[in-house]
């Protein structure tokens, strides 16, 4: 299954998980055949915390069209905080990169836990339908500040 | 320049049925740095690591590229295989295309396509990977088992056995948990307290087990093998050392109108109290709410007549602190209260009662006395009619119970049906059922015994209302096999209720960072193949902490755990994750912005000479303890100058991840 908009263009969809839930609730999602679009690539993290804003930056400046980091639950982070630290920077991250001109709904934080494969494959689905749906990213480059 | 080797797996036909993997391996020849990729039915098999151990020796690789099940399942597999053949561990790399890929894509090109990305994605970070060598800690030899019913009892014996010191932490003011207030045992017959109150002697008289009672574990910090835990022991005011557990203090307490827990509240105790006849420790405890004297400051009737003179009004709390290698989790279970579900009538009605309650009627130290009356007016009911399922399996999403099945209801309710109909043969006794469930040793037969033998009449339906009327009650249910409608006027109502995880789990589990389902109850660290573990490493599971259980599985899970345990104390030194944080002393402004954020307290500050190209001063410098540091990477992500990295995850391996996702 892939997001095809009229165009024939497919989104680029990046997707960082935490090694002990949102991971392991993606492989949950495959080990119960519960599919999402093929266009989601996901890059394994230790903790949503290490997600460095300079990622993804350089994701949509390598011209991906949405990127979206998961963790624990908050209260569940199996290194007991990190998922507040991510919280905290994804939310400065995200009003910037609006700021810029790259739209909320191509960033996104989402809590998948160990457990949730159905969630994890529903938010996937749900996140590459509004992806398609903004169509292309700009190039960063490109980018100018909103009036 | 790295000489790379990608292996592409089929995993059966669970990888090659949806992912051309000859394509794939073709794919990723040219990549630079490549210079082997083969393809294999089964890369995990001995034959599988054998055609990589020979690849790496063949091609002098550097690094390696498993396309295969998910790193969760299998890269401690390769590490191990690629370690063999004289490579670093670390310089593994897996591409998960089958739980990520091809698992959940049916188009064949679409997920070739894909797994093609995921491995030159992979091969992307290998190229910055770097030989990384791990460290080792010391492994404390003792064990702290939360829970002390009969699944944390048989894991503390256990791993005592072994000869390794166990704490035992007991929230209530007894171990013995729910198999205490059983009855008899299915499908024996044996009476619970037979069995279970030698193994609660055995416990206490272990000299390498110690019972800390009437107490929870309030913070755990620390790692596997070298936890610290700090346990708040609740003033029972009354001195563990002096009390003989005479029970005369009991006798005599004027203030009789507290619940008694141990009974289900079905008749009332003292302000001071000793749970139940067996306990131990064999120590009365008085409750603060009760207790006139701790209230007003009159009465201290129990320190006059208490003559070893054990009564301390005064005490406190006790903070305890020690250091454990290894937690088990034992935290078992509790009945779900059924008063939400109205058409059961039980709140309104005393002679509806739970499993647990009519446990406890039936008991020959119960608040009957062993027979068996109605708790409205005391008199025999001749007419019982049993409900199976009450809150069990219910649909999700209308909230009216757990989804699971509770697993032990069908057994326990048999033997109800079997102990009534034994000692009061002229009870008319009834049982609604969805399904009669009893795969277990002797399980059916049971079963069987009570519908045929006993005389048991299982009615295959659901019960859509219990009603009062005058002093029966009117159950009316749906019999599913005759095809209608059933009336039935009973003189009590017993519910099977589902069982769900005792309430402090939820807080022990975050405390632990131990993961847990939706349910609340523990994560395995693998379903099938690591049924004791949880994720967290040095947490282990013991009874139905981890899902509902009978009290053989049960012990049979709290022995697993025990060896598992036993298994990690044994050793003395363990290897820890050499992906930790590092610091580039060079870059560090000393901003303390990393010690702050670090939640293991890993990070220190050190005066150093710092040398580099045109530099050598003494700075005031971060610096990782690899042994408590636990590889989150918060830090690297607060560091100002870009310091701090986290290796096996390093900023330039990840980068190289998303570039090369985003290339395709």
């Amino acid at each position: 299954m892939q997001m095809v908009n009229e165009t024939g263009w497919k989104p680029k969809i990046v997707a960082f998980c935490c090694n002990w839930c949102s991971y392991a609730g993606a492989d949950l999602a495959g080990s119960g055949r519960l599919s999402y679009p093929a266009d989601i690539k996901i890059i394994r993290v230790p903790c949503s915390c290490r997600v460095n804003p300079l990622f993804i930056l350089r994701a949509f400046e390598r011209g991906a069209d949405g990127v979206i980091l998961c963790g624990c639950h908050p209260g569940d982070c199996h290194y007991t905080s990190g998922n507040y630290y991510a919280r905290r920077r994804m939310t400065m991250l995200f009003s910037m990169l609006d700021y810029l001109g790259i739209e909320r709904g191509r960033t996104r934080v989402e809590w998948v836990s160990a457990a949730e494969g159905a969630k994890f494959s529903a938010t996937m689905n749900d996140f590459a339908k509004t992806i398609t749906e903004l169509g292309e990213n700009r190039k960063l480059g490109d980018l100018r500040c909103k009036k | 320049m790295q000489k790379i080797g990608v292996f592409v797996c089929w995993c059966g036909s669970n990888i090659a049925a949806t992912v051309d993997v000859e394509a794939v391996a073709e794919a990723v020849k040219n990549e630079p740095g490549v210079v082997f990729s083969a393809n294999y039915q089964y890369m995990c098999s001995a034959a599988g690591q054998k055609l990589i151990q020979d690849a790496i020796h063949e091609h002098h690789l550097t690094g390696i590229v498993v396309c295969s099940c998910s790193p969760r399942m299998h890269e401690a597999t390769f590490r191990k295989t690629a370690e063999s053949a004289g490579l670093n561990p670390y310089m593994v790399e897996i591409a998960n295309i089958r739980e990520q890929c091809s698992w959940i894509h049916k188009d064949k090109e679409e997920a070739t396509a894909k797994a093609i990305v995921l491995a030159k994605a992979a091969i992307s970070k290998l190229r910055n990977d770097t030989p990384l060598q791990a460290g080792t800690s010391a492994v404390t030899k003792r064990c702290l088992v939360i829970g002390g019913g009969i699944a944390g009892i048989q894991t503390a014996l256990d791993v005592a056995d072994a000869g390794y010191e166990v704490d035992i932490v007991e929230q209530r003011p007894t171990i013995g948990g729910r198999m205490a207030q059983l009855d008899k045992t299915f499908p024996t017959l044996d009476c619970a307290a037979c069995i279970l109150t030698p193994k609660m002697v055995e416990a206490s008289q272990n000299e390498k087990i110690n019972i800390i009672s009437y107490a929870k574990v309030e913070k755990v910090s620390g790692f596997v093998g070298s936890f610290k835990a700090t346990i708040r022991k609740k003033a029972r005011f009354v001195d563990e050392t002096k009390c003989t557990g005479c029970s005369l203090c009991t006798t005599k307490c004027p203030s009789r109108k507290g619940k008694n827990e141990f009974n289900m509240n079905l008749d009332n105790r003292g302000a001071i109290y000793i749970p139940f006849a067996q306990a131990i420790p064999n120590v009365a405890v008085i409750d603060p709410e009760q207790c006139i004297k701790l209230k007003t400051g009159k009465c201290g009737l129990c320190e006059k007549v208490c003559s070893a003179g054990a009564i301390n009004y005064k005490q406190e709390d006790e903070l305890i602190e020690r250091e454990y290698g290894a937690i088990v989790v034992a935290t078992g279970f509790k009945p779900i209260d059924p008063s939400p579900l109205n058409e059961f009538g039980y709140a309104d009605n005393a002679d509806v009662v739970t499993s647990l309650e009519f446990e406890r009627l039936m008991n020959a130290a119960g608040p009957t006395k062993g027979t068996l009356l109605r708790p409205s007016d005391g008199k025999h009911p001749k007419t019982i009619v049993f409900i199976q399922c009450v809150g069990s399996r219910c649909e999700e999403n209308t909230k009216r119970g757990k989804p699971y099945c509770s697993k032990i209801c069908c057994m326990y309710t048999a033997k109800h049906a079997m102990l009534v109909r034994e000692k009061y043969p002229d009870t008319d006794v009834h049982v609604f059922y969805i399904d009669v469930r009893t795969p277990g040793k002797n399980f059916d037969e049971f079963y069987r015994r009570a519908a045929e033998q006993y005389g048991v009449d299982y009615i295959k339906g659901m019960v859509g209302k219990v009603a009062k009327e005058g002093d029966k009650l009117m159950v009316q249910g749906s019999d599913l096999i005759n095809n209608e409608q059933v009336h039935i006027a009973a003189d009590m109502v017993v519910l099977a209720t589902a069982i769900e995880p005792d309430p402090t789990a939820r807080s022990i589990g975050t405390m632990l960072t131990a993961s847990m389902d939706t349910n609340d109850f523990f994560t395995e660290a693998h379903p099938k193949l690591r049924p004791v573990e949880s994720p967290t490493a040095g947490i282990f599971l013991s009874g139905v902490a981890q899902g509902p259980k009978d009290i053989p599985e049960t012990v049979a899970q709290a022995g697993a755990a025990a060896s598992k345990v036993i298994g990690l104390l044994a050793k003395d030194h363990l290897v820890t994750n050499p992906c930790v944080a590092q610091s580039n002393e060079l870059m560090c402004n000393g901003c303390s912005q990393c010690e702050k954020v670090c939640p293991y307290g890993a990070i220190t500050y050190v005066e150093k000479e710092v040398r580099g190209p045109g530099v050598r001063e003494v700075r005031r410098v971060a610096q990782v303890n690899p042994a408590v540091c636990q590889g989150c990477g918060a830090c690297t992500v607060t560091c100002p100058s870009g310091a701090m990295d986290l290796k096996g995850f390093s900023n330039k391996q990840i980068l190289a991840e998303v570039d090369a996702i985003c290339r395709w």
